[in-house]
This record gives C-alpha cells, sequence and structure tokens, in this order.
C-alpha cells in the first residue's frame, strides 16, 4: 500500500530540506496513508499503545530521578515519591496504573489481530513483531514491578528468576548469574533497575519496525479483504486520526477514573510490606496481566514441564500464522472458527481466575460439583493449546467461509456505489 | 569472497592469497577480539567477590528448645535450625524410602557432630522450596513438617519433598561443628 509519495514542499526551506533529508516527506506520507475505509474501534488500539508507550517512557524518567535501587532504600524512596516529592502521587500512580493500561490494550490488540486474521500473509512480520513487542513488555513489567521492594517485588522476583533454576544441568549457575548472587539482593535491584530502564527503548525500536512493515503492507481490515482501489481506502488524516483520538479520549477517562478513584485497585496489599528474605507472602500473585500464564504454569504437577508449558503458550503466537492455514483471514466470514474463537476467549478469562486462585480451593460455581481450581486449570490450558495447534490447522483444511463481499468498497456502500473516487461521506 | 571469478580466469593467483590473507587476519582477529570483550560481558553478570565472600554463620544449638525452629538468614537466604521432637524423628525415621519422590535417609541429611555420630533433634537446612524458591511455612502441611504456600509442596519433618510440584527436598547446607553445641553454617 506504500504507495508513490504526494508530498510537493511549498516551501524554499521544506524544498532544501526535502533535498537533504525527506524527514518532512515521511511525516505527511504517514498522515496521507491510505488506509482501509471500515476499519472499525478495535483498530484504533495501535494508536493508544503509541500512547501508552509515551505515558510510560515520561513517567518512568521522572520516577527514576527519585527513586534509589538499593535494597535498603529502595522502599523507602519509593513511599518518599508517593508522599513527599511534589505531585510524586500522580507521577507514581500513572506508571502503575499506566502499565496496566498498557497491557489491557495489548490484549485487546491482539484479539482484534486473532479475530481478523491479521496474522495471515502478507502480514506475519509485522505479527512476529507484535509478538516480539509483547515480550519485551513482559519483561519490562516484569523488571519494574521488582523495583517498589515490596514483598510482593522480591517474592516475584524469586519465583520468576527461579523458572531458570529449573533448566537442566546449569540452571542454579545460570540463575544465580542472572541474580548476580545466591539469592534476590542488591545486584539483582541493580541490574533489573538498568534492563528496566533499556527495555521500554528496545520496544519503542520494535515498534518503528511493527510500523514500518505495516504501512509496507497495508493495514488489514475487520473484513479481511484487501483495499484494491482507490475507493477502498481513506487517508489517515483526518479520518483515522479523528476517529483515533476519540477513542484515546474515552481510553484516558478510563485511565483517569483508575488514576484517580481506584489507584491500588489493580495491585496488592502486600506489596506495601518491605521485602522479608525470611518471610514469604501466604498467598503470591502476579499482576492480573500474568495470570493466565501463572494459572498455565501451576497446571501440571512437574516444574520443568509447567516452565515449559508457560513458554510454549507464547511461543504458539509466534508461529501463529504457519498454524492457521485457512484462506480465509476474517472470521467474520468463517461459520465455525468464530465460536471457537469465542470459547478461546472465555478460557483465557478462566485461566486468568484460575491464577488469581489457589489450586486446591473448589471453584465456586453451581453444577460444577467438587471440581477444583486445578482441574479447571487443567482444561482451559488443554483448550489453550488445542485451539493453535489443532483446531485452527484442521478448521484450515475443512472450514467451508461464507459468501463475502467483492471489495472493501462494495461491504461498506453497497452495489450502488460501483465507481471509484468517491467523496467518502464527511 | 565476491570475484572467486578472477581466481579461476587469472592464473597468476598472487593476488587472491593476498586477499585470503587479509581475509583471515582480520576475521581471526575480529573473533579473538569479540571472544575478549564477550567474556568480561558475561562474567561481570556473575557474584562479585564481596558476594562470594560473604561471611558464614555460628549457631548456638543449645539456645534453641525443643519443638522451636530457628531462622537465619545465610547468603540472603533462609536457613532451619530446628529441634526437632521425639514425635517428629520417629516420623522422619518410620517413611518408606520407596514413597519419597527424591529418596533420602534422615540421617544421610543430618552432619556428625565431634562425638562422631549424627543427633537427630537437630536439622539443619537452606529454607527454600525446591520449587521456586520461596520459603515453607512450619508445622503445616499434610506430612506435619513445612508447607510451601506459593504452590503447594508438602515436605515432611526431615525436610523432605512428599506432594506438590517441588521436585527435591530441601537442601542441607553445608556446615561444621566448632563446638559440642555450635555449628558453622557455610
Ligand atoms: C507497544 C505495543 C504496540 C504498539 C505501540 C503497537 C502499535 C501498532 C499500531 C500503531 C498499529 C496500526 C494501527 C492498528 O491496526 O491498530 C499496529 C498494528 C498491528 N499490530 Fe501492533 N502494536 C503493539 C503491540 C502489538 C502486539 C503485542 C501484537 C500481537 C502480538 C501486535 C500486532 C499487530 C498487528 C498484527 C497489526 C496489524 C493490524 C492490522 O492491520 O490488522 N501489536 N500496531
Ligand atoms: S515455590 Fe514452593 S511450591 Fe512453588
Amino acid at each position: 500500500m506504500s504507495g508513490p509519495s504526494t508530498y510537493e514542499p511549498k516551501y524554499a526551506a521544506a524544498k532544501w530540506m526535502d533535498q537533504r533529508l525527506p524527514i518532512i516527506r515521511m511525516g505527511a506520507d504517514f498522515m496521507t496513508f491510505p488506509s482501509p475505509r471500515n476499519l472499525n474501534y478495535w483498530y484504533t488500539f495501535g494508536g493508544i499503545l503509541a500512547l501508552c508507550l509515551v505515558v510510560q517512557i515520561l513517567s518512568g524518567v521522572i520516577l527514576a530521578m527519585h527513586y534509589v535501587a538499593d535494597v535498603d532504600k529502595a522502599f523507602a524512596s519509593v513511599q518518599r515519591i508517593r508522599r513527599d516529592v511534589p505531585f510524586g502521587w500522580l507521577l507514581q500512580s500513572m506508571h502503575a496504573v499506566g502499565a496496566s493500561m498498557f497491557f489491557l490494550a495489548v490484549y485487546m490488540h491482539m484479539f482484534r489481530g486473532l479475530y481478523y486474521g491479521s496474522y495471515k500473509a502478507p502480514r506475519e512480520v509485522i505479527w512476529i513483531l507484535g509478538c516480539a513487542i509483547y515480550l519485551a513488555m513482559m519483561a519490562t513489567a516484569f523488571l519494574g514491578y521488582t523495583l517498589p521492594w515490596g514483598q510482593m517485588s522480591f517474592w516475584g522476583a524469586t519465583v520468576i528468576t527461579g523458572f531458570f533454576g529449573a533448566v537442566p544441568v546449569v540452571g542454579e549457575s545460570l540463575q544465580e548469574w542472572l541474580l548476580g548472587g545466591y539469592s534476590v539482593d542488591n545486584a539483582t535491584l541493580n541490574r533489573f533497575f538498568a534492563l528496566h530502564y533499556l527495555l521500554p527503548f528496545v520496544i519503542a525500536a520494535l515498534v518503528g519496525l511493527h510500523v514500518w512493515a505495516l504501512h509496507h503492507v497495508g493495514q488489514n481490515n475487520p473484513i479481511g479483504i484487501s483495499a484494491k482501489t482507490e475507493s477502498d481506502t481513506l487517508s489517515f488524516h483526518p479520518f483515522y486520526t479523528v476517529k483515533d483520538a476519540f477513542a484515546i479520549a474515552v481510553f484516558l477517562v478510563i485511565f483517569a477514573i483508575f488514576l484517580f478513584y481506584l489507584p491500588d485497585a489493580l495491585g496488592h496489599a502486600d506489596n506495601y510490606i518491605e521485602a522479608d528474605a525470611l518471610k514469604t507472602p501466604p498467598h503470591i500473585v502476579p499482576e492480573w496481566y500474568f495470570l493466565p500464564f501463572y494459572a498455565i504454569l501451576r497446571a501440571v504437577p512437574s516444574k520443568l514441564f509447567g516452565i515449559l508449558l508457560m513458554l510454549g503458550a507464547i511461543v504458539v503466537l509466534f508461529v501463529l500464522p504457519w498454524l492457521d492455514t485457512h484462506k480465509v483471514r476474517s472470521m467474520r466470514f468463517r461459520p465455525i472458527a468464530k465460536w471457537f474463537f469465542l470459547i478461546f476467549i472465555v478460557m483465557c478469562f478462566l485461566l486468568g481466575w484460575c491464577g488469581a486462585e489457589t489450586p486446591d480451593n473448589v471453584v465456586p460455581v453451581i453444577g460444577l460439583g467438587k471440581m477444583t481450581f486445578y482441574t479447571l486449570s487443567q482444561i482451559a490450558t488443554l483448550y489453550y493449546f488445542a485451539y493453535f495447534l489443532i483446531i485452527l490447522p484442521v478448521l484450515g483444511l475443512v472450514e467451508k467461509p461464507i459468501k463475502r463481499p467483492d471489495s472493501i468498497t462494495k461491504a461498506v456502500l453497497g452495489d450502488s456505489h460501483r465507481d471509484a473516487g468517491l467523496a467518502p461521506a464527511e | 569472497m565476491s570475484d572467486t571469478s578472477v581466481h579461476t580466469t587469472d592464473a597468476d593467483l598472487e593476488d587472491g592469497s593476498k586477499r585470503d590473507f587479509i581475509f583471515l587476519a582480520t576475521g581471526a582477529t575480529a573473533a579473538a577480539g569479540a571472544a575478549a570483550v564477550g567474556w568480561p560481558l558475561v562474567a561481570q553478570m556473575g557474584k562479585a567477590a564481596d558476594t562470594l565472600a560473604a561471611g558464614s554463620i555460628e549457631i548456638d544449638l543449645s539456645k534453641i528448645g525443643e519443638g522451636q525452629q530457628l531462622k537465619m538468614l545465610w547468603r540472603g537466604k533462609p536457613v532451619f535450625v530446628r529441634h526437632r521432637t521425639a514425635a517428629e524423628i520417629a516420623e522422619a525415621n518410620a517413611v518408606e524410602l520407596s514413597v519419597l519422590k527424591d529418596p533420602e535417609v534422615d540421617t544421610d541429611r543430618l552432619i556428625a557432630g565431634p562425638s562422631g555420630a549424627v543427633n537427630q533433634k537437630y536439622l539443619v537446612m537452606v529454607g527454600v522450596c525446591t520449587h521456586f524458591g520461596c520459603v515453607p511455612v512450619g508445622e503445616a502441611g499434610d506430612f506435619d513438617g513445612w508447607y510451601c504456600p506459593c504452590h503447594g509442596s508438602h515436605y515432611d519433618t526431615s525436610g523432605r519433598i512428599r506432594k506438590g510440584p517441588a521436585p527435591k527436598n530441601m537442601v542441607i547446607p553445608p556446615y561444621s561443628f566448632i563446638s559440642e553445641n555450635v555449628i558453622k553454617v557455610g
């Protein structure tokens, strides 16, 4: 879709610059990028995510000016930011709540991609870069959560770095190498801080590649049919800048509700207790956005196998473009896959629920008998993997799609407006 | 090398061998340099000298009453010293090796004192769950030993794994008796 550039420098200075570094041209082409005319609100999360990244980097750099990465001072320094630093309460909450909002948006963005088949040719690389971004986001969030040095910070870090200890033979050395000591301690905190500062910039670079690839092949859209004629597309500005801006405003209202009224709703009370290497909190749980993976980790009674399953849950995302072989992108036209997708979403929520509960407890739902969360997490884990490894590959061979429109223009405007070059309804 | 065609058509190979020399010499230097810079980059992540030197701790066993447990920090990890009751010792001895996931006799998990015999009363171990490293809670779980709240591992009165996801028994740290009642861990 990256058609020829339509930018014409108007001023002498702009022309001079254009001949030396065509950076204005790049921006102008970005703003006039032809986007499918039928994008819905699910397509606004990309822009929302870009905003989230900026918010995290800005608030994070400011927090770093007041934070002290030392096991004896870290906890107090964060409390000081919240109480004594002017507007520290705002910036600290913004960063903590912002991380949750970031994950909320990325999950919407990913489910959108799964439903509309955005991972299929020619967008495999966009998708894989997205998965890499997601992985880097998880790493960043985990490292950042360690910094306030509360009980959950410390024990979360202990449990997660313990994963490396499960590697056969070299596990323990590998783990101690990562920690820089025998256990999570000062060396660990300092390197986590350095990496937590670094990774968002890696994410920013990955987002650059992600958007580059997107602009090279063009955006997918809710019907999954490629834009072919000019009438299939609209200029990014003003049509989608306005739509994105509206979605961002709604998103920011939700963000503000959490920020001002429920700043601790998504956190854990235990993290207001300073880290204590002698005492594990009675109930360790990760942040909400890791709960489904935590449930998968615990769904098998073996340490190594649990970790492999959890990693596998992310690896399948990377290879998804080659697992779903169905020719039709959008599930709007896949009557069977649509239902399996809906069940998939339900299972993801169930996994999240299992991750938050104690495995031996009984699921409080009538009709399930004495089923424990452990059993439920096994069922949901099984479905999670079956969806990618069995259901999608099989449907790729057998599912008959329903009739699709001929083009985006026809889908949006009906048969009467066949001609190209229509003025879009404004 | 991009100009292999020159090699095959040109009888005079001098030019080619000079390039080969430059290619190999540069490549070898780059590889050696990468290794020489790479190793420090990897090694700096490991334990620093002061961390390695972090001393050992001494524990006076006589101060721990029967049925009590002492917790001390050693290398950033808790060490449990439990003065076990007769019932707990009997329970540890009664277990069949065949039911254990990580089979070990209780007395093999103890270190002999100055008299040359082990004292089953005092169990010294690193109080870290072998699953993902949480600190198990004492006098809890299905086997009257320890229970790890993180993912539900049960240990018996000898600190051996009996149920749950942990793969191994709790670790016995290196320690020795410096007198009848005092041990040195580390
Ligand atoms: C920091 C995180 C991310 C940012 C800032 C970001 C940004 C964007 C933007 C601006 C777009 C274009 C607008 C849109 O389609 O919504 C986009 C498209 C896309 N993103 Fe992301 N993204 C992020 C993470 C991810 C992740 C984690 C995935 C999936 C694993 C992903 C998969 C995709 C795909 C497949 C497209 C193409 C969409 C289409 O044309 O249908 N992205 N991204
Ligand atoms: S860390 Fe003890 S059971 Fe997982």
